[in-house]
């Protein structure tokens, strides 16, 4: 999916799609301009053990019409720092330093009116649980309607007639009905459908969907995923993709963020990073996961735990948990902080490692054992 | 591929139980048969005058076997009854009907004393390492338990034999005396799978050990269970709803779809050469990390709509309703589980128009070469 033709579909200008699209107007904003930059974001939460830094220094920007999946495991920062993004965080309990400007307007230490105006209008979330984000008293047309009508003056009806509207635009079928039922009358991918409904009823640029399939089963999966596609397609809207599932990845993302311990390790276009990945913890995650289409594959994990981030290994915070630390001379790694750099000649792609020539090892070492990239070359 | 591969893999099982492949062995002797198994579940209905009870049929007639050493998964959506059939091969739930017989004996309706026997050969390992240990029992109190309710070690001996079963999940011995809070969700899971084997179980039933965790400590706890697999030549049923996690791990499959299993057959003949056409639509929605290296993905079937409701499942072959090849004859007759097209044995369809398809990646490797 995330082939170089696909891609470039992806960026043409959205064909103007039905009525819904042409009634908002886009304001200007055109696929490929950029709509979010992320600039030295750090987010600590003071606690008595001590200060959680969960996000580190993390920079991004993100183009209208493109998909970014962030990947890590829990606890790498995924969440939190989209969290930020919305300005979800309580900021009397969260330190959040750096810059996150989202359509011109800058978040950090803006006024919870500001936010207000920004949320769902500009940038929207779904969840993971849509059972637990669905107001259980509420009837879904309705929770879809009031967000509409927090940013359009329109009358209820107005707003009714938008929300059946959306549920019949993801895929729900008799959505006058559906409408009127509450979220326990609906089933997982139903409700999924609806809080994505819900999410894109102020036509957002920018939508961030944390896990949006982790609950779903399988073909359901397979249903959102595409339904996400083709609404991006159609709206151009830019799309955040939090997941560890690196096969979803696989298929849907255009670029590629991994982060571990509160920072990014390697960023990059999907296919560079999941084809050709050059940091020791991405190589540990793509050898985790038992492939659907190769048998005989052996599943090499990264060993021990992530570390606690009230206690930050120091130099490269994977170190502990590294094989090839002794490949780098001098121990840089447990003094030394690798920067995020490219490596040579390109500009837009980065990992933070010490290694010198990973492209070499992950070549020799570990794509031999990953499914597939031998088993077909014999056939 | 498939060829190549089934041989190293059968070799491989072979050290590690005296088990022969089972698609070319019809003479095994399994230790665990399942025939006809059903569990409805009452519910009350509050609409109209008068309650009326419906049943809900999670488990609708299920037949496979498993010989020792040997690995089968079960595989399926969420409601597909695959948890309930592993709870009721566990006896944690007794069965509407049907016969479960573990080592020539019937278990189906024993009384709960003298359950306790079977269960020294046949143990659980729950989906949740947050809600299957308990939080006030030390590591120690929860895998020396089964030890002292089976009477296997004089109470001396059982903290020595927990620190040995403790190192065997890769746990540090000394950890014996600290309660579970203090460990992580992949950490607690091994917890589990000690107090599993701390009675030698024959056949462990792995009801989604790894998915409530990380990537990398899922692949760190599916490599723990191979290696155990491999040392005590452990059966296992596998439930997990991951294809690639049943891939990796089992060696026969059973696909199940709304109480019924639709298809059984080795690892090799379900995802090689899948017949049913719900097995080859779960397979083809799976999504593939393999893309990016190159394979490129045949067109998808995209099922559409939701499972049907197992209050009222559709007449005939339960998949019709989201079946591409539906004619009337679904409607009307239900197929049975039965070898078809040469299939093979112990390859089973339960489909009327069952026919093979070639594997995603075999065809990917025609386009790509």
């Amino acid at each position: 999916m995330t082939t170089g033709s696909e891609t470039q579909d992806m960026l043409q200008p959205a064909q103007s799609g039905p009525n819904i699209a042409q009634r908002r107007g886009r304001e200007g904003k055109k696929v490929g301009e950029q709509i979010l930059k992320v600039t030295d974001l750090t987010v600590q939460f003071p606690t008595e053990d001590g200060l959680v830094q969960a996000v580190n220094g993390l920079n991004y920007d993100l183009q209208m019409g493109q998909t970014l999946a962030i990947v890590g495991e829990s606890g790498s920062g995924k969440s939190v720092s989209s969290m930020a993004v919305m300005g979800l965080h309580d900021t009397r309990r969260a330190r959040i330093g750096g810059s996150i400007m989202l359509d011109g307007q800058e978040i950090v230490g803006a006024s919870a009116q500001t936010i207000r105006r920004m949320r769902s209008a500009t940038a929207a979330m779904i969840f993971q649980d849509p059972q637990s984000s669905l107001h259980p008293f509420l009837r879904v047309g309705w929770q879809i309607a009031e967000a509409y009508r927090a940013h359009h003056k329109v009358s209820k009806s107005v707003a009714m007639k938008r929300s059946v509207e959306m549920l019949d635009r993801v895929g729900i079928p008799n959505p006058a009905r559906r409408a009127k039922q509450y979220p326990h009358e609906f089933s997982g991918g139903m409700r999924q459908r609806a809080m994505i409904a819900l999410g894109l009823v102020n036509d957002p640029k920018l939508l961030i969907a944390d896990e949006p399939t982790t609950a779903l089963d399988v073909t359901v999966q397979a249903q959102i995923l595409d339904l996400l596609n083709d609404l991006q397609d159609e709206f151009g809207s830019a799309i955040v993709l939090i997941t560890h599932d690196l096969a979803v990845v696989a298929e849907v993302a255009d670029e590629v963020l991994v982060m571990y311990a509160g920072r990014a390790v390697e960023h990059g276009t999907a296919t560079e990073v999941l084809a050709q990945p050059r940091h020791p913890y991405t190589w540990g995650l793509l050898s985790s996961v038992p492939s659907i289409s190769a048998t005989g594959s052996s599943l090499r994990p990264v060993r021990g735990l992530p570390p606690s981030l009230l206690n930050l290994p120091t130099g490269c915070s994977f170190h502990p948990r590294c094989d090839f630390m002794e490949r780098v001379p001098g121990g840089r790694c447990i003094k030394e902080l690798p920067e995020l750099i490219p490596p040579e000649s390109q500009s837009d792609r980065v990992t933070r490692c010490h290694l010198a020539e990973p492209a070499d090892i992950f070549r020799d070492e570990i794509a031999p054992s990953l499914d597939g990239s031998e088993g077909r070359s014999h056939e | 591929m498939s060829d190549q591969l089934g041989t190293q893999d059968s070799d491989r099982y072979r050290e590690a139980a005296p088990v022969v492949h089972p698609d070319s062995d019809p003479d095994r002797k399994p230790m665990l048969v399942v025939k006809d198994l059903v569990k409805y579940f009452p519910v009350r209905e509050y609409t109209g005058l008068f309650p009326t009870t419906l049943q809900i049929r999670a488990v609708d007639g299920v037949s496979f076997d498993v010989a020792p050493g040997e690995t089968l998964g079960l595989v399926g959506e969420s409601g597909c009854g695959k948890t309930t059939t592993g709870r009721l091969i566990t006896r944690l739930l007794e069965p509407t009907a049907g016969s479960i017989q573990f080592q020539g004996r019937e278990i189906g309706h024993l009384k709960e004393r003298q359950l306790r026997s079977m269960r020294r050969d046949l143990q659980i390992i729950f989906q949740d390492p947050y809600g299957s240990l308990n939080p006030r029992y030390t590591v120690g109190n929860i895998i020396g338990t089964p030890l002292q309710v089976h009477n296997l070690l004089p109470k001396n001996k059982r903290k020595a034999r927990v620190q040995e079963l403790l190192e065997l999940v890769g746990l540090n011995p000394e950890h014996i005396n600290r309660y579970p809070n203090e460990f992580s969700g992949g950490q607690r899971q091994r917890i589990g799978i000690a107090r599993a084997l701390a009675v030698e179980p024959k056949l462990i039933i792995a009801d989604e050990p790894v998915s409530a965790l990380d990537v990398s400590i899922q692949a760190q706890v599916m490599n723990l269970l191979e290696k155990l697999r491999k040392e005590l030549g452990l059966a296992f049923i596998f439930v997990a709803h991951d294809l690639g996690v049943v891939r990796h791990f089992c060696d026969r499959v059973a696909v199940m779809y709304l109480g019924k299993v639709v298809e059984l057959g080795s690892r090799e003949s379900i995802y090689g050469a899948p017949q049913h056409p719900y097995t080859q639509a779960l397979l083809s929605a799976a999504p593939d990390l393999n893309v990016v290296r190159g394979a490129v993905p045949e067109e998808r079937i995209r099922l559409v709509g939701d499972v049907p409701s197992p209050i009222n499942p559709p007449s005939g072959c339960r998949f019709r309703t989201r079946c591409w090849k539906a004619q009337d004859i679904c409607a009307q007759e239900e197929p049975a589980l039965i070898p078809r097209n040469d299939s093979g044995e112990l390859h089973t369809i339960a489909c009327h128009f069952a026919e093979p398809k070639t594997s995603i990646v075999a065809d990917a490797a025609e386009v790509t070469v």
